[in-house]
């Protein structure tokens, strides 16, 4: 079964989030904010991290780049969610190391679809 | 709402005499939800109501947005990623064969708002090297004359963009517009939409590739055999057809035949199997 990491400040949206993944077979930790992440990535890798871009203590921006520093053999995929649909933030996040985006609120399909996206990962829509 | 068993079957009768199209008894629970909108816009109470003012002269433009309604439109970006991987490799093996004309004609027959042509010519403009001095020509047609309108613009909701799309592919070729997306000018160019339905007469020329995916489903046996009638009389004899994953040509015609390696694809079946059926 693969894991999958939310990360985000909201119990309500972790709650909601860990309940799709679930229903997507995925078994699911939680983190409140980018710094309990990495904590957690101490101890264990999961395949994919859910990322909340606004957070209290450390934000996606700062987490993914202390993710960089820990330099890990097998980085788990990136989906980092967002409420701004712009442009520039996504492309910073993609350029900081974010392998997918999704849009608050999302839906059970398109999670999975973002989660597809993220572990193809090749930027042609091509499966790897 | 609750709607008269009588009004369904009107809705239904009119949508496959102006498209070929039916709406099977199991999916009349869509026309409510489909309708909704233009009840709401021209204040509309029920089905039941529409269906009377359909009646009436001088409803043309209330029975044009009614079919429009009806149809199925639902298409997004890449749409079955395994196939679309397949579909890349059939391209290449196509294109072994057109080294002499340096041409490919591609067909989306039922296009609906586009995505799937777009899709194809993003693959083609992002390996722009491989195909620098061919000439891709890529046609999208559909019955719905609201969905080529949105197709010719290439604007998308964020919903649309997310659906399918790579986040990559979207800040390359898209441009973000307010709440929205809309596709490079460059790509936009690169394809033509027209509003037609694949039972009537195909387009002119003969296509490489014809695109058929989650059409047919929507025929009776009759009008499926009519359409892959009319898309054998525009194929290249080594061109390729696709169909959605639950669609055959099987018991609809004799004019294709399968072909081993790829998913629902397809070839005339005039001559001995081409170049394309080598692809695994």
């Amino acid at each position: 079964m693969k894991k999958c990491l939310v990360v985000d400040d909201s119990k309500v949206i972790r709650k909601v989030a860990c309940h799709m993944l679930e229903t997507l077979d995925f078994s699911v930790e939680e983190a409140g904010d980018g710094s309990e992440a990495i904590e957690f990535l101490k101890h264990d890798i999961p395949d994919v991290i859910l990322l909340d871009w606004n957070m209290p203590v450390m934000d996606g921006m700062e987490f993914l780049h202390a993710l960089k520093a820990l330099a890990l053999d097998n980085r788990p995929k990136i989906i980092f969610c967002t409420t701004e649909n712009d442009a520039d933030q996504i492309r910073r996040a993609m350029d900081a190391g974010a392998d997918e985006y999704i849009m608050k609120p999302f839906d059970r399909e398109t999670l999975l679809s973002k989660i597809e996206l993220a572990q193809n990962g090749v930027d042609s829509g091509q499966p790897a | 709402m609750h709607v008269n068993p009588a009004s369904l079957n009107m809705l239904s009768s009119l949508l496959e005499a102006r498209t070929g199209q039916r709406l099977s008894t199991g999916r009349h629970w869509r026309i409510e939800m489909a309708l909704k909108p233009i009840l709401k816009a021209r204040g509309i109470a029920s089905c039941d109501e529409l269906v009377a003012r359909l009646a009436e002269p001088g409803s043309a433009a209330l029975c044009n947005e009614t079919i429009d309604a009806l149809l199925n439109n639902e298409t997004y970006f890449f749409r079955d990623s395994e196939a679309f991987a397949d579909l890349f490799k059939v391209i290449e093996n196509i294109a072994v064969n057109r080294q002499g004309t340096k041409r490919i004609r591609i067909w989306s027959a039922g296009c609906s708002t586009g995505q799937e042509i777009y899709s194809l010519a993003m693959h083609f403009c992002d390996n722009a090297a491989q195909w620098r001095g061919w000439s891709i020509e890529l046609l999208g047609t559909d019955v719905s004359r609201t969905a080529i309108n949105r197709a010719r613009i290439g604007d998308y909701s964020q919903f649309e963009i997310q659906r399918g799309l790579p986040a990559r592919l979207m800040l390359r070729w898209f441009e973000q517009s307010g709440s929205h997306w809309r596709i490079d000018e460059s790509l936009r160019k690169m394809v033509r939409f027209r509003c037609q339905n694949v039972l009537d007469v195909p387009p002119p020329g003969q296509f490489d590739l014809v695109l058929c995916r989650n059409v047919l489903l929507y025929f009776p046996a009759a009008n499926r055999s009519s359409a892959l009638q009319n898309i054998s009389t525009v194929m290249a004899p080594d061109g390729g057809l696709i169909l959605g994953a639950g669609e055959t040509v099987l018991g609809y015609t004799d004019r294709f035949r399968v072909l081993p390696g790829v998913r629902s694809l397809y070839q005339l079946a005039l001559s001995e199997p081409q170049q394309i059926s080598s692809v695994a």
